[in-house]
Parts: C-alpha cells; sequence; structure tokens
C-alpha cells in the first residue's frame, strides 16, 4: 500500500483518490460505484486493460494488484485506492518487450490480441509466485482469460518460454 | 453494466462498521466483491450503502487453537489454499477452496463472504456443513456462535442479522485417525457445482472399522445438507465398496435437487451418489497420511 484509503464516498459525488500505477503515483476523481477497469481507462487513458465481459468472467481486464493478478472490473476503484497496481503498459522498458511479451510474440500466444493484456499480466503473476510451473500449473493459472482464438496451446508454449526466459535472466544477473 | 448509486464507508473499526450497518437499513457488506460486485453490475443487488470491512485488521488470521482451527472471516481462498496446516489436516476445506472460480477470484474472494452470499451450490458451504464449523458473528449485543447446522437458513440467506458481521470460523480438529475430502462435478473448472460432496471418516484403532462418518452434499436444495441416515448407517460398520455403495444410495435420501440447463433432477441424484463413493474412497485413502487431517 503506497497511498491513503478511501474512508468515506457520497454516492452523488466525485471522491478524489489516489494509488500507484506501474511506479507512478496516480490520481483522479470517482463515483463509489466506478469500477477499477473504467478508472484506469476512462480517467487515466490507460487503455491497454481490456473491457471483455464485463461480469467477471473472461478475465481480460486482468491487472496485477498488491502482487496478485485481479480482475479490474470486479473490484471498485475507491477499493484499490492506496494500492500498487501494474497493468500491461507497465511491462515494456521503453522498446523493449518484457520477457513475457517477447514469449508470447514469439510463440503465437495471441492472435486478434483482445485477451493477450489479461493474460500477459496473469501470467506475470502465475510466475512470480511459481517459477517453474508445469504444463498443469499454467493451465490452472490461466483458466480465468479466456481466449477464443488460439484454443490455448500456443498460450501455454508462451507461458512456458516466459518462464524460461525469466529463469535464464535470473541465472544471468546472478553471476 | 454499472452498478446503482451507493454511499461507500470503508470503517476503522469493527464497531464503527456495525453502527453503519444499523445507521443503513439498506447498506451491505463488502469484503473480496466476487460474488457481491457481479450482482450489483447485474442489478440483482442495489444496496444504498456499501460498508467495505476489507481494511479492517484482526480478520484475517489462521491460527491453531488446538481443539480448533480458527480462521478469519477475511481470509482469502488464494490464502487458504497456500496454508499448509488446512492442506494437511483439514483437507477437505483445501479440497474446496481449490475448486472456487478461478485464480483472480481466489485472490479477492474471502471464506466469510463466500459462506455470507451462500450460494447452495458454492464450494465452501458444503464442506463447512461437514467439518462441524462454528460460526462467529459480532454486532451491538456482543458475540454470538452459530452452528454449521444452523447458519445456512435459506437460499442465498444465512444466521447473520443486517447488523451483524462474520468474523471468524472455528473448525474444530478431527478426531485421530481420520481423513477427509470434498468432491465436486461442473461443466467447467471455474463454474459452481452440479453437484458436490464432502466426508470425513474417522477410523477404530483396527484402521478397518468405520467411528465416525459425515458426509454431507450442495447443490440439492436451498442450503448444504447432511446425509444422516448414510452416516448412521457407516458407523460401526467395515468401510468397503459395499458399505461405501450402501452409503451412497442412502446419501441422496434427503436431497431435492431441482433440475435445469445443466442437469436433470436424475442426473443430479445420480451424480451426489458417484460423487460420494469418490469422496469416500478419497477421504478413505488419506487416512492416516498427514494429508488425512489428524495425526501430528
Amino acid at each position: 500500500m503506497s497511498g491513503k484509503n478511501v474512508r468515506v464516498a457520497k454516492a452523488d459525488e466525485l471522491t478524489e483518490l489516489s494509488m500507484r500505477i506501474n511506479g507512478e503515483e496516480c490520481r483522479g476523481e470517482v463515483e463509489p460505484r466506478t469500477l477499477l477497469v473504467f478508472f484506469l481507462r476512462d480517467e487515466l487513458n490507460l487503455t491497454g486493460t481490456h473491457v471483455g465481459c464485463d461480469t467477471g468472467h473472461c478475465g481480460a481486464c486482468t491487472v496485477v494488484m498488491d502482487g496478485k493478478a485481479v480482475k479490474s472490473c470486479m473490484i471498485l476503484a475507491v477499493q484499490a485506492a492506496g494500492a500498487d497496481i501494474l497493468t500491461v503498459e507497465g511491462l515494456a522498458d521503453d522498446d523493449k518487450l518484457n520477457p513475457i511479451q517477447k514469449a508470447f510474440t514469439e510463440n503465437h500466444g495471441l492472435q486478434c490480441g483482445f485477451c493477450t493484456p489479461g493474460l500477459l499480466m496473469t501470467t506475470l503473476a502465475l510466475l512470480r509466485e511459481n517459477q517453474q510451473p508445469t504444463e498443469a500449473d499454467i493451465r490452472r493459472g490461466i483458466e480465468g482469460n479466456l481466449c477464443r482464438c488460439t484454443g490455448y496451446v500456443n498460450v501455454v508454449k508462451s507461458v512456458k518460454a516466459a518462464a524460461r526466459a525469466l529463469s535464464e535472466a535470473r541465472k544471468e544477473s546472478s553471476q | 453494466m454499472i452498478p446503482k448509486r451507493f454511499d461507500y464507508y470503508s470503517p476503522g473499526s469493527l464497531q464503527e462498521a456495525i453502527r453503519l450497518l444499523r445507521q443503513n437499513g439498506e447498506a451491505k457488506i463488502l469484503a473480496g466483491g466476487q460474488s457481491l460486485l457481479p450482482l450489483m453490475k447485474l442489478r440483482l443487488a442495489a444496496p444504498t450503502a456499501l460498508v467495505d470491512i476489507s481494511k479492517l485488521v484482526n480478520l484475517s488470521h489462521i491460527r491453531d487453537n488446538g481443539d480448533y482451527l480458527a480462521i478469519g472471516a477475511l481470509i482469502t481462498h488464494d490464502a487458504i489454499e497456500h496454508d499448509v496446516t488446512i492442506r494437511d489436516r483439514f483437507t477437505l476445506i483445501n479440497d474446496a477452496v481449490a475448486r472456487i472460480g478461478d485464480q483472480q477470484v481466489r485472490n479477492l474472494g474471502t471464506i466469510g463472504g463466500s459462506v455470507c452470499h451462500a450460494d447452495p451450490a458454492a464450494d465452501l458451504p458444503t464442506a463447512l456443513l461437514v467439518a462441524d464449523t462454528r460460526f462467529v458473528m459480532e454486532g451491538e449485543g456482543g458475540r454470538r456462535m452459530v452452528p454449521a447446522r444452523d447458519f445456512f437458513v435459506d437460499f442465498f440467506s444465512t444466521a447473520v442479522g443486517h447488523d451483524e458481521i462474520l468474523t471468524e470460523l472455528q473448525v474444530p480438529r478431527l478426531p485421530k485417525r481420520s481423513g477427509s475430502a470434498y468432491v465436486k462435478h461442473s461443466l467447467r473448472e471455474a463454474d459452481f457445482a452440479i453437484a458436490n460432496v464432502g466426508t470425513i471418516v474417522s477410523m477404530e484403532e483396527d484402521g478397518k472399522t468405520c467411528r465416525e462418518a459425515r458426509i454431507g452434499f450442495g447443490s440439492a436444495g436451498p442450503t448444504p445438507l447432511r446425509a444422516a441416515s448414510a452416516e448412521q448407517f457407516l458407523k460401526g460398520r467395515p468401510l468397503d465398496e459395499a458399505t461405501i455403495s450402501e452409503a451412497a444410495e442412502r446419501a441422496i435420501e434427503g436431497a431435492n435437487p431441482s433440475p435445469d440447463v445443466h442437469g436433470s433432477r436424475e442426473y443430479r441424484l445420480k451424480m451426489i451418489k458417484v460423487l460420494t463413493q469418490r469422496s469416500l474412497g478419497l477421504a478413505l485413502s488419506r487416512v492416516g497420511m498427514t494429508g488425512g487431517g489428524a495425526e501430528r
């Protein structure tokens, strides 16, 4: 938690809040009923986080909050006040893709790309908790992310490749 | 998919939260929000105020108190899944949380929220009923405790009063030589159960005779139910293919599942039988293992 909780927010008033997003302190004004995903997209213009089903089933809106993957359409912005959020915009280092993004690109882990931001963020949280996931771990881990193009085969391949790449990078940096 | 307007409160103490609930007759408690927010987005629920208890401290513990395990109401499914004591000694609870929703839901969803939502097809209510869990709630008048059989009252309704807050779940320690299991049938992993069954078997010293069996199922009526006749039948009998099969026949005596697009009444009854057999078999195979839930 990097900022302050919202203690009271009135139904028909805008409430100011802040949270840390991709390493930067971000402020904005919301109604209590504003979902985190709409705060990110409409207020902060971070449109990389997608709205798919908007009913909590598809996982396209997944972001990483305080280290855990969450669906940003299933949490209020006021609940996330003070939290540390990572969105897909925070993955790449300027033009240099994050190893997970690179693995998805190289392994055809996407076709239309709509589900990709959510899958990347789920993968990030998964690989932080489990550096060497089995295929079963991966399939269970991405259960909350629907992809209607790939049939998941190349998604699973991408997550495996990302796990390998990250473990190589760890080895190199420890040498 | 935007909820109706509501006032939002994030109280700093349990007492303040209880006061807010008293002042707002149409208020609802928000914890992880993984059941409530989807309902509000669909406008199946439209509370005029939300009392967010998720920032309250002292409700996020898992504590072994010897005779029982105390689980704070705000503990997430993910935290339960990673708790070694629960995995080793209350294995059916680990089985149940592992089958809830998906990883993102398990990261935010809480045990208190799940049981207070009281969906009869949910995973935890069945497992906690079988484990004879005690539900601790606090209100203006102080603390009270309700046994599992009185906690689930009807479809989506529990013994928790409007201005009360569920704070802790107490799961009694299983007897020696016990094993436990929870199994579920659903079309997709993340779906609610078409049928679910939880069991605990405790064996006599000979390792063959059943001293006590507890069997419960969900998704077959307004609340999860215990299979009293099957439990009674197994007591004092050896646990083998024949007795387990007979127990499964008796398990459906109190079941009253409603047919829907996922399965007819007959199919659901059949699945309860099948799952009772599987669950008893699995629980039996776990007796005596660390994973059985008893020996220390």
